[in-house]
């Protein structure tokens, strides 16, 4: 394996990290904490990320030790609804939405597409500080005695019948959801307005293609929960009917209302998942990404199907079997687009020459998760099965396999991948794949036997069960803690490397990308010249040119 | 007026900036753009897109209006009975002639016009502040007719319409069977929404107006750089818009019967 690589780091005895870069640029914490650089806010963002998953993640080993037996016995049922209520809150709203895009879409949009910066760079900082407000919101509310109504706020449970924070957590969410607005209005303004001479819409890497998709649907869809719960918070304080059914308000509209958000947000969360996917694979295949423009619009297909899915969450909720009919096949189509993904991904690898560095191990990962995740998608989409298997740990193995499986794989894929570019250096390869391995396992461990439990009719969000189960709870929680030191594992070993990596260099993994062909970490102003895109986007002949001629240009300056 | 000067000012402004790719940039020129141009359509697109994102989170109120109009017809059209269509069609014009005023403005940074810019921009304060004194009137109304929606909402004026005269004297309501009564409270619900909702966009804008104001006194709006006055502009009309849809809606449901 360590023979077969396609790194090309520069001679460690003589290679520094460029004096003038976007670190260095500028010192003291005002710097960082004013600053209009999308390069720096992504740090910030990547800073405060790692710490709400981490939150998120010790609250769901709460939740896998509580489960470990089938009595109620380390927390009270009420403290377990709220542990895994606020579970998903900070997992969703304080990580999976703002994880890719706001940080490595932040950090890499404008370098892929040859701008200096986004084009809001104030926009840029203040959706970072409203994503801060409320992360720390929601850690008030969890101080002060947490919520219960699981991340769904469903009412009328949310507006009449818990005394818990619900107000607090539901503004935090909206707070939240301002961020998210705001980044992808950026994105949007960007990708149009400022890409390079030469960087025509089918030059764009596929990354800054599902980054775009996602901000459409950022941009539509998170007002409408915003206003939901501006309904909720009115409901529960004044008293007013929209969602109340003895004034003559339906809760299914808040149903609709929310899901209309709360479906494409699972699509916010895994598109730009996708585009990291794209680039890792077409970069360790060494292979243009078979089918670019199917691919490129598949992102886009996936944002237009994913507005017309949403009652597919309501589905024993009582809506009318007509409407579960036209739902279930409108949810079917979504399959569409993704599977063009998947195949379009298996065909880059076919004859590729591929190499196995940790971002394509990570690659893999999500490959196969995201299938099992997304097939069982299909299951829950068929109106029949839905009705045996929703609310029961199917669907938390569904979600959990395209949600952990399929982005927190791409995520760490991602991270590794552009690790060189955003620090300079390089993080250490064995114990890096060793940890992708660690984290494959554990993650099978703990989500395959939450299928079968599903399957076998384990309720979701009780804090007991039935003895029979226990077995396969076990496994669950074993493979918890193996998936813990898998996460924890990358944390230590990335900071070890700021020290101690070696120098990366320019394009340590000979990808073709703009990114790539400036020195890392990057200028404040990301190119020291305006870049001029022109070639397709992974070329890699044009990159095996641009190389031959500059080590042509080394020997006659030598000679 | 004959639209000539605008048309000569403005190629005199693309020749100006042309000149500035050569050598020195403007100083409202950010560091990012290529060019103030670039710079320009960059923030007008943001704004027509953050435009969207307000279409979407009213969207969801005009959702749950046109569910609950179809349910509660009834219901709906006793509760806009309530409304005062004299004050709302007083309001209405009030937003409109602040939106020509606004347009003036926008007018007049273009043609960097600073003293008419103060002027149209104060005008519009005022008559946004206007609105919201409208407003108020109308909402006290209904504060004392106990048509707030919550613990103390009042079905009278619904079960027994002639309990409220003056209101009965010109649409001769029927009285509502108690449950349809009920509805008037989601009618009540939708229109302290809508309008609230309308009304935190209006003192927003009103906010924004008001630091504008001092700044095109000193001039800041009136030496090329305008997208920021026009950008608001875009934001004042499309207030100004929903209100219309809200006028129509809420106030004259029944108007064609």
């Amino acid at each position: 394996m360590s023979t077969n690589t396609i790194v090309s780091l520069p001679d460690q005895s003589t290679a520094r990290i460029p004096k003038d870069n976007f670190i260095t640029r500028e010192n003291g914490l005002l710097s960082w904490l004013l600053t209009g650089d999308h390069k720096r806010i992504a740090i910030l963002y990547l800073i405060s990320l790692s710490f709400f998953f981490f939150i998120g993640g010790a609250l769901a080993g709460l939740i896998r030790l509580e489960l470990l037996t089938p009595q109620t016995d380390l927390m009270a049922t009420d403290t377990y609804n709220k542990v895994f209520t606020m579970h998903g809150v900070i997992m969703i709203f304080f990580f999976l939405v703002p994880s890719v895009p706001a940080t490595l879409g932040n950090f890499l949009i404008p370098m892929m597409i040859g701008a200096k910066d986004l084009a809001l760079p104030k926009i840029n900082l203040l959706s970072w500080y409203l994503y801060i407000a409320g992360g720390i919101l929601a850690i008030y509310t969890m101080a002060t005695g947490g919520v219960d109504t699981g991340w769904t706020f469903t009412t009328p449970l949310s507006t009449h019948y818990v005394n818990t924070n619900v107000l607090t957590t539901g503004l935090a969410a909206f707070i939240a959801g301002f961020s998210s607005i705001f980044t992808g209005l950026n994105f949007i303004v960007t990708i149009h307005k400022m890409r390079a001479p030469g960087m025509t819409w089918f030059r764009l890497p596929l990354f800054v293609w599902s980054h775009y998709a996602a901000s459409i649907l950022m941009v539509l869809a998170t007002p409408v929960v915003a206003i939901a719960i501006v309904l909720v918070a009115l409901e529960r304080t004044l008293g007013i009917g929209i969602f109340d059914p003895t004034k003559g308000g339906d809760p299914l509209l808040f149903q609709h209302l929310f899901w209309f958000y709360s479906h494409p947000a699972v699509y916010i969360m895994i598109l730009p998942g996708m585009g990291v996917i794209s680039e890792v694979i077409s970069n360790f295949s060494r292979k243009r990404v078979f089918g670019y423009t199917a691919v490129a619009f598949s992102s886009v297909a996936i944002a237009v199907f994913g507005f017309f899915v949403w009652a597919h969450h309501m589905f024993i909720m009582g809506i009318s079997n007509y409407a579960v009919l036209v739902f279930s096949l409108l949810t079917m189509l979504v399959a569409v687009p993704s599977a063009i993904k998947i195949f379009n991904w298996t065909f880059t690898l076919y004859k590729g020459s591929i190499t196995f560095e940790t971002p394509m191990l990570y690659a893999f990962g999500f490959l196969g998760l995201f299938t099992i995740g997304g097939m069982t998608g299909v299951f829950l989409g068929t109106s029949g099965t839905d009705i045996h298997l929703t609310e029961t740990y199917f669907i938390v193995a569904h979600f959990h396999f395209v949600m952990v499986g399929g982005m927190l794989m791409a995520f760490l894929s991602g991270l590794h991948f552009w690790w060189p570019k955003i620090t300079g250096r390089m993080y250490p390869e064995k114990i890096s794949q060793m940890a992708a391995v660690v984290t494959f396992i554990g993650f099978n461990l703990t989500f395959f036997p939450q299928f079968i439990l599903g399957t076998l009719g384990m309720p979701r969000r009780y804090a007991s069960y039935p003895p029979e189960f226990q077995v396969l709870n076990v496994f669950s929680t074993a493979g918890a803690t193996i998936l813990g030191v898998g996460y924890l594992l990358p944390v230590l070993y990335l900071l070890w490397s700021l020290k101690y990596g070696a120098i990366a260099g320019n394009n340590p993994w000979q990808a073709t990308g703009l990114e790539w062909q400036t020195q890392s970490p990057p200028l404040t102003e990301n190119f020291a010249v305006m870049p001029i895109m022109d070639h397709e986007a992974y070329d890699y002949e044009w990159l095996e040119h641009q190389t031959e001629a500059s080590k042509a240009t080394e020997v006659t300056s030598a000679g | 007026m004959p639209d000539s000067p605008v048309m000569a000012h403005k190629t005199d402004a693309s020749s100006e900036s042309a000149d500035h790719s050569h050598g020195q940039h403007p100083p409202y020129l950010r560091h990012h753009f290529e060019s103030v141009e670039q710079q320009a359509d960059a923030t007008n697109f943001a704004m027509w897109l953050f435009l969207l994102t307000e279409i979407m989170f009213f969207g969801g109120l005009f959702t749950a209006y046109l569910i609950y109009r179809n349910w509660y017809y009834p219901a709906f059209v006793a509760g806009s009975h309530q409304l005062n269509v004299i004050w709302g069609t007083t309001n209405t014009v009030v937003l409109i002639l602040s939106s020509f005023t606004m347009a003036m403005g926008v007018w007049c940074a273009e043609t960097q016009r600073r003293k008419g810019l103060v002027l149209c921009l104060i005008l519009t304060f005022i008559l946004g502040l206007g609105f919201l004194g409208i407003k108020t009137i109308e909402y006290s109304e209904k504060i004392e007719k106990h048509h707030v929606p919550g613990f103390h909402y009042s079905l009278q004026s619904f079960v027994d319409p002639a309990s409220d005269p003056e209101i009965f004297k010109e649409y001769h309501d029927k009285p509502l069977r108690a449950d349809m009564a009920r509805h008037t409270e989601v009618y009540f619900s939708l229109y302290f929404l809508m309008t609230g909702m309308h009304a935190l966009h209006m003192i927003i804008g009103i906010c924004i107006l008001g630091f504008m104001i001092f700044r095109a006194r000193a001039g800041a709006y009136t030496s090329g750089h305008v997208t920021f006055v026009e950008n608001f502009g875009l934001y004042w009309h499309f207030v100004d818009i929903i209100w219309i849809y809200l006028f129509a809606l809420l106030y004259l449901i029944s108007r064609h019967q």
